[in-house]
């Protein structure tokens, strides 16, 4: 039974990049600053093409949410092996105000629209860190979800995952259809080869917008400041031992 | 009685300020010092230059001496600003000190320029002051390069001066300031589906790759830095900016002029600071595949790369780990390799070509008593696969907690690495040392990390005459005493040998021609006679 996989993914500004506030502190700038697909997307697209290599699966589309700029991302999706693309175009003033609420209905709506089998994200995105995507989607589908995923295999009645958690790993079953997320170790991307990249150029990307899927752009979540974390103090050199223990009973550290 | 004081007289010298009228340099001499004419002509021979006279008996006073570093510390500070200019304790304890076992001299001042104007403004004060400058990029190297062994100034252009300046995705090339790291460039491009394959370990600067003329795992396919540079730009001892191929040049060949870029790569920063490169990249490979393979003995393993290299298999990748560093490697990376030799393979190719180069490799292995034959596909297997290779320097200091390695560096032709290998062995063991071998067999290159106990100068003594015994037979063999990692201080001698007299007089006229004053990282690569 030759699955069919929907893979989300974010433009993100690029990790190595050194964010800076703006200065209304209610955002980071963005504007001339390097942009690369989320790497836990990375990871998703990376299974999903996997998966069509073990002979798993049989179509993948990817999708992205965001400005035109982010037809950037699905094409390095389709470089990296993905089939064809949807593109629901936000304008780049909106994403600001674009949360994982919206994504999760654009999602749930897509997945139904295209009969998909799988929804596979990435755990979190690493702008907003919100970690939230997969589950709202999974939920607003009524599917089963797989999130943290570190090793995805097929069995005949759907799917074992193997899942991260804080205890160590836990392994679960679900049915099919199924929503995943990737973690970290599920395993390490390809490189889009040069040849892929040409290939890619020919695959096809329908753009639409959520209101053509019946989402509505309404935030729920109002951004109040961003502020950078607190500069460092200096530290305090201490004169010999003596020194440090007076100062440790000092700041109350010491009962002795 | 003369030469008695000279030293002490030397030493002040340095603090005596040397300034430049329209035709020739002077120097002013401190009154009280005994026969001043015989102390300038020593002092200029030592400077190496050209003529000089005593201008003034007047009585330097001991402000002026001081103030002799500070004026050009101001100076200095007034190009590229005072945050930029840095004579703390630990700040030029780190500029003197790059990677290599061989203990660095600070510099007296660590500027870190933003522009390359101001670099070129940098040396002119220099130049000015008769000051020494050290070009410095990440401080990976290994053979002391850094080293500011006369003092002086050190000039850091990475740490501002740290953009990609052009990638051209159709002309597969790239221009790069000192402060990008290949690490860095190779994550820039490819989303392009481009890479930059010079690999020499470290996360070098590319700029600082150019200077040592570094070369990696892949050169086999891929070549050096010699082979994937199109040109530089670099500003000389007097300040002037040159461009080595062309200003703006960057076509694949050229016929025009002088190959400047050749002489500037693997300068070592004795002609010259670069302040950007252009630089080759290439297509990421389709398909990759590793294969990892062990044989009875060296000749074995070398006998199946000079067979896979005489069927043009175009190997990415050949490393050879011999069995005392297979040992290293199962011990700190919990492998359980048999602790014979072993050949490291990478495959690049489109995947039907990977999958004919790995069958015809895998049958010359068989042939010459290869054992296990393990290779892998997928990105994670072969990470695992050459685990026991990049760990490989770890896995050595594992061997001896506490120790150091002095990594030689030689190259032979290829068929001449048994003999050599073979003998090192022999050599090391005779001297009671710990030396694992890896080795870029495809190139005739490979390293021994000789052990050591820093606390213990007669074993590093044991080890630098391995060392050069080593380079010595290297050279005798038809090699090289330095296959990547340059000459530095450590290798002088051996230079003068491989080359001869002559040969190092040529070079020591071209860098006359360039820095006259011998500013430019002296007490490197070769001395001044």
């Amino acid at each position: 039974m030759a699955l069919k996989v929907l893979v989300g993914c974010k433009r993100v500004i690029d990790y190595a990049v050194k964010i800076r506030i703006k200065p209304d502190k209610l955002g980071v700038v963005t504007e001339g600053v390097k942009h690369s697909m989320n790497p836990f997307d990375e990871i998703a697209v990376e299974e999903a093409v996997r998966l069509k290599e073990r002979k798993l699966a049989k179509e993948i589309i990817v999708v992205t949410c965001g400005p035109p700029q982010a037809a950037e991302t699905i094409r390095t999706a389709l470089a990296m092996g993905a089939d064809r693309g949807i593109h629901v175009e936000i304008p780049l003033d909106q994403m600001d105000t674009f949360q994982p609420l919206h994504v999760s209905k654009v999602l749930a709506k897509l997945a139904e629209k295209e009969k998909v089998d799988i929804v596979m994200l990435g755990k979190l995105a690493i702008d907003d860190d919100s970690n939230q995507t997969a589950q709202m989607t999974a939920s607003l589908l009524d599917w089963p979800q797989g999130v943290f995923a570190s090793k995805i295999d097929k069995t005949d009645a759907g799917l074992e995952i193997i899942r991260e958690v804080d205890g160590g790993l836990e392994t679960i079953r679900t049915t099919l259809p199924a929503v995943l997320s990737a973690d970290l170790r599920l395993n390490e991307p390809r490189y889009a080869t040069l040849p892929n990249i040409m290939k890619a150029k020919k695959k096809k990307v329908v753009k639409m917008t959520p209101a053509d899927l019946g989402v509505d752009m309404a935030p729920r979540i109002q951004i109040v400041s961003v502020e950078d974390p607190p500069v460092r103090e200096a530290g305090q050199t201490v004169a010999d031992v003596d020194d440090l223990v007076a100062k440790l009973k000092e700041k109350g550290f010491s009962s002795a | 009685a003369i030469m008695r004081g000279v030293p002490q007289l030397l030493s002040r010298a340095r603090l005596v300020r040397v300034g430049f009228s329209a035709s020739e340099p002077v120097l002013a001499v401190q009154a009280g010092i005994l026969q001043p004419d015989k102390f300038t002509q020593t002092f200029v021979q030592i400077r190496g230059l050209k003529s000089s006279k005593v201008i003034s008996q007047a009585p330097l006073t001991a402000v002026d001496i001081a103030d002799s570093g500070k004026q050009l510390k101001q100076e200095l500070e007034a190009i590229v600003g005072p945050g930029n200019v840095s004579s703390g304790e630990s700040v030029v304890l780190q500029h003197g000190q790059d990677e290599g076992p061989h203990p660095g001299k600070s510099p007296d001042i660590v500027v870190f320029p933003s522009s390359t104007e101001e670099v070129s403004e940098v040396c002119k004060i220099c130049t000015r002051h008769n000051t020494p400058i050290i070009p410095y990029g990440t401080g990976t190297g290994l053979e002391g390069g850094i080293s500011a062994v006369e003092g002086g100034v050190c000039v850091n252009v990475s740490k501002n001066m740290n953009k990609i300046l052009q990638i051209h995705q159709e002309d597969f090339s790239a221009v790069v300031q000192p402060g990008i790291s290949r690490e860095m460039l190779n994550q820039e491009v490819r989303s392009d589906g481009l890479w930059f394959p010079v690999d020499p370990g470290a996360d070098a600067s590319v700029c600082g790759m150019c200077a040592t003329g570094a070369s990696g795992t892949n050169a086999v396919r891929y070549g050096t830095m010699k082979e994937n540079c199109l040109n530089l730009e670099v500003v000389l001892a007097d300040g002037r900016i040159i461009h080595t191929a062309g200003i703006g040049s960057r076509p694949k060949k050229s016929s025009a002029g002088y190959n400047l870029t050749s002489l500037f790569l693997g300068s070592e920063g004795t002609l010259g600071i670069i302040t950007s490169a252009t630089v080759c990249l290439h297509a990421i490979p389709e398909s990759v595949a590793a294969a990892v393979v062990g044989f009875p003995t060296v000749q074995n393993a070398v006998d199946t790369v000079v067979m896979t290299l005489q069927c043009s298999v175009p190997m990415a990748r050949m490393e050879l780990l011999d069995e005392v560093q297979m040992k290293a490697c199962n011990e700190y990376s919990g492998l359980s390799y048999p602790e014979t030799p072993h050949l490291f393979l990478e495959f690049h190719g489109s995947e039907s070509e990977v999958e004919s180069q790995t069958e015809t490799v895998r049958d010359i292995a068989a042939d010459n008593e290869g054992g296990e034959f393990q290779w892998a596909v997928q990105q994670e297997d072969r990470t695992k696969l050459w685990t026991a290779r990049h760990r490989a320097y770890y896995a050595d200091i594992a061997l001896r907690p506490g120790c150091r390695s002095l990594t030689t560096d030689v190259c032979v032709p290829v068929s001449a690495l048994p003999d050599l290998v073979t003998a090192t062995k022999a050599d090391i063991a005779e001297h009671g040392l710990i030396g694992p071998m890896v080795g870029h067999v495809g190139d005739g290159n490979f390293h021994t990390m000789l052990l050591f106990d820093p606390a213990d100068p007669e074993e590093f003594r044991k080890c630098k005459e391995v060392a050069n015994k080593m380079a010595r037979s290297a050279i005798a063999l038809g090699g090289t005493c330095t296959g990547e990692h340059g000459v530095g201080q450590g290798k002088m001698v051996l230079l003068e040998e491989q080359f001869g007299k002559d040969g190092i007089d040529v070079m020591r006229q071209i860098k006359g021609a360039l820095d006259p004053q011998q500013l430019m990282n002296p007490g490197k690569v070769f001395s001044r006679n």
